[in-house]
């Protein structure tokens, strides 16, 4: 999906409300069609990024090009993209009908065809027909949501943003919706640029991610290079846990883990890194009865263990290190808490990432 | 558990009677701690009212319960030039609306969204006249525009040479005085309204392909309506009824509703007549009321739902 015409250009954007530097010198093309989604910690500047590619914020340097055209200048009502809010910013005062049907109004449409087009938009998000007189404050959260995509679509715009809609949902409803999003993209065939601080939510439904730190994108890729080739702790914790080993790359290529009091064999580098951090996901993690089933091992002793539905979870202290390692519930490893146990991992499981 | 499915149905309830039910809704707590204000206003505010709307059915100039009842009164207010004072009175009041309304809206919009830190000062700088009776603020305009030694007149004679001439007793003073007194119950409960405004419907409207006008016209002017509709229902009640005004800054050219009334009760001493002003004023400000609350939705403008 990567290679295209870039629908839309950022070069060097920056925001600055006083004295943060909210976005600062960002640079990005997605491509026509895809569907990009920019993931951070609440704070990183995604909103900011997304307002201003909307139109709703104007950057204090930086270009913002549409189809190669420079459109910094243009407001949002002149911008042939279109929104959902975090809140959804639906119309209280007004039905259904008129809330998807309001962008088609202000263009002047006449009120047969408004009708038509929104009953096509029902369709397209599955609400049903007899909500178009329904007040949008008797709508439950999930109808909200078709509410607000319907409501973004009714001019079809070229680009679709989003910014953490799913955010409020509780966890069924969101799944179902992701993946209806995602398939809504599929159909459309329009580019979606969508925001969360989940990269969970990000990995299920993104063609690329761009992980944002502190007003900078720090690394952008597929949802699969990220996941296996995280640019630095920050990426790879973002993922949810993993377990970050503290090493330094000693002078005959083995790591020395100063906090666990052993070497480990790593992966080759080629980065330079001298000093950083061993990523092991806890599912390449395993208990082992002797050292040699694995590259590495590390003893420690069952902190506890947690069962998470299909997976069962365990924490082993080992020195000032609490690693986490993650089993399907059919394999679980019977142990009782405060055993001594020996865990271990190979090398092509781990990742060395810098600070 | 099988047993209780089997067992007989209990006898139904019997209904309490209407006594019954008074006697339950009496003793509730609420009726209870509220009832002394409800004793107060029975006496000082419906009594006196029962009161008033019986002596406008007695004759001319009755001052006790005896005589026939008549309608007389209110035929008088129609066919003399008793309805004079309606005309002045209601169209002093919309246009004061109107006034207001023009110059609040600009004002809470800055108040509401712009001003930012300096919403609070502005605010107190609005506040602090009605510290001061509005007589004595009017009474400070009196001296303003009084003519020949005004302050107004005074000082472009004394500066410029030029004579502005009295511009006291004309309606235009008159409702100018009023604006200023009734500004503030337009103001505040409009900069409530615009404030309800949630920033981001505004920015989905514009999102959306709404222009300037456009927001203002489907998001903002509906969902501020309430406190608008408020704004200015107090002030034109409030402005119905105002007697000050008319009177320090209107001179004896023009006699409003209240001032009708006033004339009535004490120097023609014609009560019948004047109660039925009264009883006439507050049912046309009643109706106007009452179908002006029906329309708004008070919970929604406090914030509970």
């Amino acid at each position: 999906m990567a290679e295209g015409a870039p629908i839309l250009r950022i070069e060097n954007l920056t925001k600055v409300f006083g004295k943060l530097r909210a976005v600062n010198d960002v640079s990005l093309d997605i491509v026509d069609g895809e569907f990009f989604t920019i993931v951070g910690p609440s704070g990183s500047g995604k909103t900011t990024l997304l307002r201003m590619l909307a139109g709703l914020e104007k950057p204090n340097a930086g270009d913002v090009l549409l189809r190669g055209n420079r459109v910094n200048d243009v407001p949002a009502n002149k911008r042939p993209t279109c929104m959902v809010f975090q809140s959804l910013a639906l119309f209280n005062h007004r039905t259904v009908g008129q809330n998807i049907e309001f962008a088609l109004k202000m263009r002047g449409v006449s009120r047969a065809a408004r009708r038509e087009r929104c009953e096509e938009l029902m369709k397209v998000v599955r609400l049903p027909q007899e909500f178009y007189a329904k007040g949008v404050t008797k709508c439950s959260g999930g109808e909200r949501q078709r509410v607000a995509l319907a409501r973004a679509l009714a001019s079809d715009p070229d680009i679709m943003f989003f910014d953490e809609p799913l955010s409020a949902i509780d966890y069924q409803l969101r799944k179902l919706l992701e993946v209806e999003l995602k398939d809504l993209h599929r159909e459309t065939g329009k580019t979606f640029v969508y925001i969360t601080h989940s990269l969970e939510e990000a990995m299920v439904m993104s063609d690329r991610i761009g992980i944002m730190q502190a007003g900078r994108l720090i690394q952008i890729g597929t949802p699969d290079e990220i996941y296996t080739k995280p640019l630095n702790k920050f990426v790879s914790e973002f993922m949810g846990e993993v377990n970050t080993l503290p090493v330094q790359v000693g002078s005959d290529g083995k790591f020395d883990c100063a906090d666990l009091g052993s070497q480990f064999l790593g992966p080759q580098t080629d980065n330079g890194i001298q000093s950083g951090y061993l990523v092991i996901r806890p599912e390449s993690m395993r208990f082992l009865n002797d050292p040699s089933e694995a590259d590495n091992h590390v003893k420690g002793s069952l902190f506890n263990e947690y069962a998470m539905g299909s997976r069962v979870q365990y924490h082993v202290r080992a020195g000032n290190q609490m690693l986490v390692i993650e089993k399907l519930r059919e394999m679980a490893f019977r142990g009782s808490i405060n055993d001594d146990v020996m865990i271990g991992w190979d090398v092509k499981d781990s990742v060395l990432v810098s600070d | 558990m099988a047993s209780t499915l089997d067992a007989p149905t209990p006898p139904p309830l019997p209904q309490p009677t209407w006594l019954q039910s008074l006697g339950q809704w009496l003793r509730q707590p609420g009726f209870i701690s509220a009832s002394p204000v409800l004793i107060f206003f029975l006496i000082g505010f419906v009594g006196p009212l029962v009161i008033v709307l019986g002596f406008s059915f007695l004759p001319e100039r009755t001052f006790g319960f005896h005589g026939d009842w008549t309608v007389d009164n209110y035929v008088h207010i129609l066919s003399e030039s008793y309805w004079i004072p309606f005309v002045w009175s209601f169209g002093l009041a919309t246009a004061t609306v109107a006034c207001c309304l023009l110059i609040s809206y600009p004002v809470s919009y800055g108040l509401a969204r712009i001003f930012g830190r300096w919403a609070a000062p502005v605010m107190l700088l609005l506040v602090i006249p009605l510290f001061v009776s509005e007589n004595v603020r009017l009474f400070g305009w009196y001296l303003v525009l009084l003519k020949g030694g005004g302050i107004l007149a005074g000082s472009t004679q004394a500066l410029f040479g030029f004579d502005t001439g009295t511009l006291l007793y004309s309606p235009g003073t008159i409702l100018m005085g009023m604006v200023y007194v009734y500004l503030p119950y337009t103001l505040f409960p409009t900069t409530l309204g615009l404030s309800l405004v949630p920033r981001d419907q505004m920015d989905a409207a514009s999102d959306l392909g709404a222009n300037r006008w456009q927001i203002f016209r489907e998001v903002e002017l509906p969902i501020a309506m309430p406190g608008i509709l408020i704004g200015s229902l107090l002030t034109f009640v409030l402005a119905v009824g105002a007697i000050s005004e008319a009177k320090l800054l209107g001179g004896a050219n023009i006699v409003v509703v209240a001032h009708a009334i006033l004339h009535e009760f004490t120097y023609a001493q014609n009560w019948p007549l004047g109660s039925a002003i009264s009883m006439f004023a507050i049912a046309i400000t009643g109706i106007l009321v009452i179908f002006i609350m029906r329309r708004l939705d008070l919970d929604r403008l406090l914030g509970r739902k």
